[in-house]
């Protein structure tokens, strides 16, 4: 079971880790500093295998790969929104980051909610109802299977 | 059937000659621009994650250090000295203070036709010259930079007609602020943002470079202006080639066409903390500010430093507010010390900064504390995105922000 960290429309990237921290050497030394200015206790409360839902327009903004880098850091399992912004969204597939979107999860789980996310089938199970995600073209579909862009990059 | 500019444009990249919204390509670049935001994590896949680490063509790559220049602490010091020793050891293109990257790529390198991927997501600002640039993380380019290549799926096209001319007072920023709070921060998300028409080509290719900017505001893959004689003047000025210049065909399929007069906008400030949030300045009340920002990607050129400076002629800063100033290139610097706009600045007491990415960027010079409002011509008004979470950013035109910083509270007039 994955728990629930619930955010609203058009979270951009300068929300999910800030500018002053992209610098730092490590996403290691970038990830406690993840969604500081909107869940002050995201970072240290998150844990293996918890997911993010949100909105329409995750990830909006900059194109910082510290965003998506930061969250697969502290283990989140996947991201379910409503729609994402295309940098965000590559990004997440070139890192190995599963992203899925969904129209309909962000209206019937709450924060904190245990769901179940089925990765290979693309449903999030949750309260008693199943939701099914929009299909990855085939094409990021391999990247992601692949465990990521530079991982399928080494296998070529 | 006929394609649109970017789709022209990426058919070219792909080597085919017919490419539809949805296909997946795999497209040759012309060039890859990464700046001091992100290269040292690439480097560090480079080192350490790769299999068979190699550079597909040294030449196309452009590393550029403009964020936080010249480094504020040791840290970054590290991450700018990676950078400037990775580039020498592999013959890398570096450019170090230099100004923002994308005013040097626009001074330096690029040309009609190319596909250039940027780690930074203003990289669509080149549709400016009928280029097509985007933004990718650091992982897409380092593929990039390994295998000369990269995918794209083809954006459908939004096509936005323009036509007259702004009146005086108002400002390519004014329109395409206008334009994003229509459409929404992701009323073009994946998609073209592409200007057209005669009300297009009546802007300055500088003009042009302020819209492209900020279509990834409205979530575009790119803005392009459809290129013209003007486009054309600046590349020959400038020594390059302008032999691609794409105009989309009369039987061009776009997914949406918007009609803008030029002559009916106005004057419009975003409110935080959303770049659509966007509405008149008549509108806007009693804000007073602690400091104004005249600089970025988006209008730090040196039409913009004129328009601050005709405006601050003989006037002072207002007691209370840190007025910054930083051009976006050394080359906008030393015009605008030619000019004598300089001096202007900085007997109304403002202070000028290197050229540098600056207040836009957050994290360096002139970041704001808790509660302070910032009136500023960047890109970006999200929270927290000029220091403190508490802040506040207002995002407008170079005369907005100039006259702002004059009356002490947001205004268009002084």
């Amino acid at each position: 079971m994955s728990r629930v960290f619930k955010f609203n429309n058009d979270v951009d990237t300068d929300q999910i880790i800030a500018s002053q921290y992209l610098l730092l050497p490590t996403i290691d030394e970038m990830k406690s500093h993840a969604f500081e200015s909107l869940d002050a206790d995201f970072a240290s409360g998150v844990k293996e295998g918890d997911i993010i839902v949100a909105g329409d327009n995750f990830g909006c903004g900059s194109s910082r790969e510290q965003a998506p880098s930061v969250l697969k850091a502290l283990g989140i399992k996947a991201v379910v929104a409503k729609s994402f912004a295309r940098i965000f969204y590559r990004n997440s597939i070139n890192i190995g980051l599963p992203v899925l979107v969904c129209e309909n999860v962000h209206e019937n789980v709450n924060a904190g909610d245990e769901v179940e996310v089925d990765l290979t089938q693309g449903i999030v199970s949750a309260g008693g109802k199943e939701f099914t995600c929009t299909k990855l073209p085939e094409y990021m579909q391999n990247i992601l299977n692949a465990g990521g862009l530079i991982a399928s990059l080494n296998k070529e | 059937m006929g394609m649109t500019i970017a789709e022209k444009i990426i058919a070219r990249a792909a080597g085919v000659s017919e490419v539809k919204p949805g296909q997946i390509h795999t497209v040759e670049l012309d060039y890859l621009m990464s700046n001091d935001g992100t290269t040292h994590l690439t480097i560090d896949m480079y080192n350490n994650k790769l299999k068979n680490p190699r550079i597909a063509d040294k030449d196309k790559l452009v590393f550029i250090v403009d964020h936080n220049v010249p480094a504020e602490n040791p840290k970054t010091a590290a991450v700018h000295k990676k950078m400037r020793e990775f580039a020498k050891a592999n013959g890398i293109k570096f450019f170090e203070g230099k100004g923002v990257c994308h005013q040097i790529m626009f001074e330096e390198f690029v040309e009609p036709g190319q596909l250039i991927f940027g780690a930074d997501s203003h990289t669509c600002s080149y549709g400016a010259l009928g280029a097509f640039g985007t933004g990718v993380g650091c992982t897409d380019f380092l593929y990039a930079m390994v295998t000369g290549k990269s995918w794209v799926m083809v954006p459908e096209t939004l096509r936005f007609n323009l036509k007259g001319k702004l009146r005086e007072g108002v400002y390519p920023r004014d329109l395409i602020l206008t334009i994003i709070g229509d459409i929404g921060a992701n009323g073009a998300n994946y998609k073209v943002m592409e200007f057209a028409g005669e009300g297009a080509h009546n802007l300055s290719v500088n003009d042009r470079f302020v819209l492209c900017n900020l279509a990834v505001e409205a979530g575009a893959k790119t803005g392009i202006v459809e290129p013209d004689e003007k486009v054309e003047q600046f590349i020959k000025e400038h020594g390059r080639n302008a032999d691609n210049m794409y105009v989309s065909d009369e039987d061009a399929k776009f997914l949406k066409v918007y009609e803008y007069d030029l002559s009916k906008i106005e004057p419009v400030v975003a409110r935080p903390d959303f770049v659509d949030d966007v509405i008149s300045l008549s509108e806007v009340g009693d804000v007073k500010i602690d400091e104004a920002f005249l600089g970025s990607c988006n209008n730090g050129r040196i039409d913009d430093l004129r328009v601050a400076a005709s405006i601050l002629k003989g006037k002072k800063v207002h007691p209370d507010v840190r007025f910054i100033v930083a051009p976006a290139s050394n080359n906008v610097y030393l015009q605008a010390l030619d000019e004598g706009l300089i001096d202007i600045f900085m007997e109304a007491g403002a202070m000028v900064m290197n050229a540098n990415c600056s207040v836009c960027w957050g994290s360096c010079q002139g970041v704001i504390g808790d509660g302070e409002v910032l009136i500023s011509t960047g890109t970006r008004n999200f929270k927290g995105r000029a220091g403190h979470k508490n802040s506040k950013v207002y995002l407008g035109s170079a005369a907005t922000v100039t006259a702002s910083a004059i009356a002490g509270k947001i205004c268009g007039t002084v």
